[in-house]
């Protein structure tokens, strides 16, 4: 590089250009997590006081079974929704890769709309349609009213999170899909075709083994953020469907308890940290150089 | 124009592939225009046009991946116009080669065998077999990304034959290969099949490659066909000013048929101010304009400088076939000179001369007066 852009040469200029991000980045991020990160390391000496004692005994209290259960259900709770929004979400990127260029536009846009939307309105909207005198019950005592017809009880069921879930997260399955099948090289599709496979067996020959690094990223980017849930589990569940991140919550209002929320929301962290790290070693070992 | 592998059929063959009426349509654009053709059993046959005139789509239409708008297509007398690519008697050679990256190169060639459902112990010798036939013994382990573009065009060869199609297809095969390499699979293609038998289709818009390989060929246009005859038949006997052209390069006169007889024609060609003599009958009406076709070989180059007359030329009476000009611009290219030649009306001839000694292309030189001739065997009239 001689055209004067090398950060070693201009370090001023560097600097005005990086300072204000890292500034940022320093200030609303990473100290934040650091105090978050310091509180679970810690004990309630008064209301709002805490010490910095260096105990482990949140961290203790994290892998109590009644919260290593909860743990467990919302793991699967985000492997079941992230399974069901691979196999809705990948014929959906499939068929939009495959959709004349026109169409495709608009049907991006149709993926991306909900985002445009504030969650917690399009979770009330699945209460209109769940809870039993919604659409759903609406529609169906018109169908078979004659035949006696009692209301599904939908609402505040582990069923209606799982709706929620996989509503919610779907277009964070189907659009790393969509640009890993977009990619792919039409003409490897009708050489297995002029080969004698059909489709189905093309699709799992080859579709499916090239696209296998998008569909770890679908999988890693739905399942994170299903994995810290809140609203689905707190607006459609009952009783027996809170995931982790209601229990942090609670910590962190009622109980007033934030050494403990911080131990467990890092507990969430390190889980997710480790499931990036597995990917990226997977990734690694596809491709060795 | 060297053409090592033109093949005469011996002879009569039987037809494999039949195109009736086939006409494609991408919304309002015709990529395929009533094409009617058929293909023998054992051809090389090529299909060759400009890009854009619709002979990639009738390959795809072959192949099954286009379904044309209307008409049919036969292969073997059974109509497959709508049987979907994996049942049809065909296998191509993309012109990316398409070979699949995520699998070694013996397990490529065998997935073909793999979706017929061939016994794993057959499969694996099959593939062994096909490797050998285009020289890649050895290299079944590698993976695709380790291979070079020709090896990779090999691999997407010997996964198409060893389905021992009936027709194995062929689009820009060598498109994508350095000229030195594309010369050395050419020869090796054309060894392949006859080696194989089996029916070659080729797609390509490169008229050597063309002319090289085929036994036969489709000059293509705007969706339409515009001559099917050999390679040797395409360059001497062009059917059009079109194909003239765009099979080697041609010098084209406007004329007129003056006599007409079965063994002469005298044609006027008022651009050189002179008449040209033919060898044959043209049958044309002296009242339509036809064009005088002359291939840049088929020029002689005679000295003027010191008042020569003008020489004869071989199969005509005096005075016919020679014209005066001035030499423009010489391009010595090493086995030819090329020579650009003015007429005195003001029309250029294009001439190429064969360097036939060392010395030869000392011979002419810019600015020189020339008698420009050619023989009576030696030009083509065309109609239209």
């Amino acid at each position: 590089m001689n055209n004067g852009i090398d950060w070693r040469r201009s370090l001023t200029g560097f600097a005005g250009l990086m300072g204000p991000p890292l500034g940022w980045f320093l200030l609303f991020f990473a100290v934040p997590m650091a105090v978050v990160w310091a509180y679970s390391f810690g004990t309630n000496v008064g209301i709002s006081d805490i010490e910095i004692s260096g105990t482990f005994a949140n961290y203790a209290r994290a892998l109590e079974p009644l919260y290593l259960g909860i743990l467990g259900k919302s793991l699967a709770f985000a492997a079941l929704a992230t399974l069901i929004c691979l196999v809705i979400g990948f014929p959906v990127a499939l068929a939009i890769s495959f959709a004349p260029p026109r169409l495709k536009t608009w049907l991006l846009i149709g993926v991306m709309l909900p985002f445009w939307t504030n969650l917690l309105i399009r979770t009330y909207a699945l209460i209109a349609l769940l809870r039993d005198e919604g659409l759903i019950n609406h529609g169906l005592e018109l169908a078979f009213g004659w035949a006696g017809f009692e209301p599904l009880r939908m609402m505040h069921t582990n069923f209606a999170v799982m709706v929620g879930l996989v509503y919610v997260h779907l277009p964070f399955t189907v659009l790393p899909l969509y640009a890993a099948l977009d990619r792919l090289d039409r003409s490897l599709l009708e050489a297995s075709l002029d080969l004698g496979a059909g489709h189905i067996r093309t699709i799992w020959n080859i579709v499916l083994p090239l696209a296998s690094a998008g569909i770890a990223s679908a999988i890693l980017l739905t399942f994170i953020p299903v994995l810290g849930s809140y609203l689905a589990p707190d607006l459609l569940g009952g009783p027996d469907s809170q995931m982790i991140a209601n229990v942090i919550e609670r910590q962190f209002k009622r109980a007033n308890d934030w050494p403990f929320g911080a131990a467990l929301a890092f507990m969430l962290m390190y889980l997710t940290l480790f499931g990036i790290a597995m990917q990226s070693l997977l990734k690694r070992r596809e491709r060795p150089e | 124009m060297t053409s090592p592998a033109t093949k005469q059929p011996a002879e009569p063959r039987r037809t494999i592939i039949e195109f009736r009426n086939i006409t494609k349509r991408f919304g309002p654009v015709v990529a395929v225009d009533d094409v009617s053709l058929t293909i023998e059993e054992g051809e090389f046959f090529a299909l060759l046009g400009p890009s854009g005139c619709g002979k990639t789509t009738l390959l795809r239409m072959l192949a099954g991946f286009e379904t044309p708008t209307s008409g049919q297509i036969l292969i073997d007398g059974r109509d497959i116009t709508r049987e979907p690519p994996n049942k049809r008697p065909v296998n191509m050679v993309f012109q990316s080669y398409a070979v699949f990256p995520h699998l070694s190169v013996i397990r490529n060639i065998e997935y073909g065998l793999k979706m017929e459902g061939v016994p794993s112990a057959e499969r694996r010798e099959r593939a062994e077999a096909a490797l050998a036939q285009v020289q890649l013994e050895g290299y079944g382990d590698r993976m695709p990304d380790q291979l070079s573009g020709g090896q990779r065009q090999r691999v997407a060869l010997a996964r198409a034959i060893v389905k021992r199609p009936r027709v194995l297809l062929l689009d820009e095969p060598l498109s994508a290969l350095d000229a030195k390499l594309r010369e050395e699979l050419r020869f090796e293609m054309s060894e392949l099949q006859d080696r194989l038998g089996i029916t070659f289709v080729m797609v390509t818009h490169d008229q050597d490659e063309a002319l090289a390989l085929a036994s036969r060929c489709a000059v293509m246009h705007k969706g339409s066909l515009m001559q099917v005859a050999t390679p040797a038949d395409l360059y001497e006997f062009p059917a059009s000013r079109l194909v003239a052209d765009f099979i080697g390069s041609v010098n084209l006169f406007e004329g007129r048929v003056e006599e007409d007889d079965h063994d002469h024609a005298i044609i006027n060609l008022p651009e050189l101010g002179i008449k040209a003599w033919l060898d044959h009958g043209t049958g044309a009406s002296e009242t339509v304009q036809i064009w005088l076709a002359l291939r840049p070989e088929k020029v002689e180059l005679h000295k003027r400088e010191n008042g020569e007359g003008p020489p004869d030329m071989e199969g005509t009476p005096k005075g016919y076939n020679v014209v005066k000009g001035r030499i423009l611009d010489v391009a010595y290219l090493g086995s030819e000179s090329v020579f650009d030649v003015r007429l005195e009306g003001g029309k250029r001839v294009r001439v190429i001369r064969p360097n036939l000694t060392r010395w030869d292309q000392e011979d002419f030189s810019w600015d020189e007066d020339v008698w420009l001739g050619w023989h009576a065997e030696g030009a083509h009239i065309l109609l239209a």
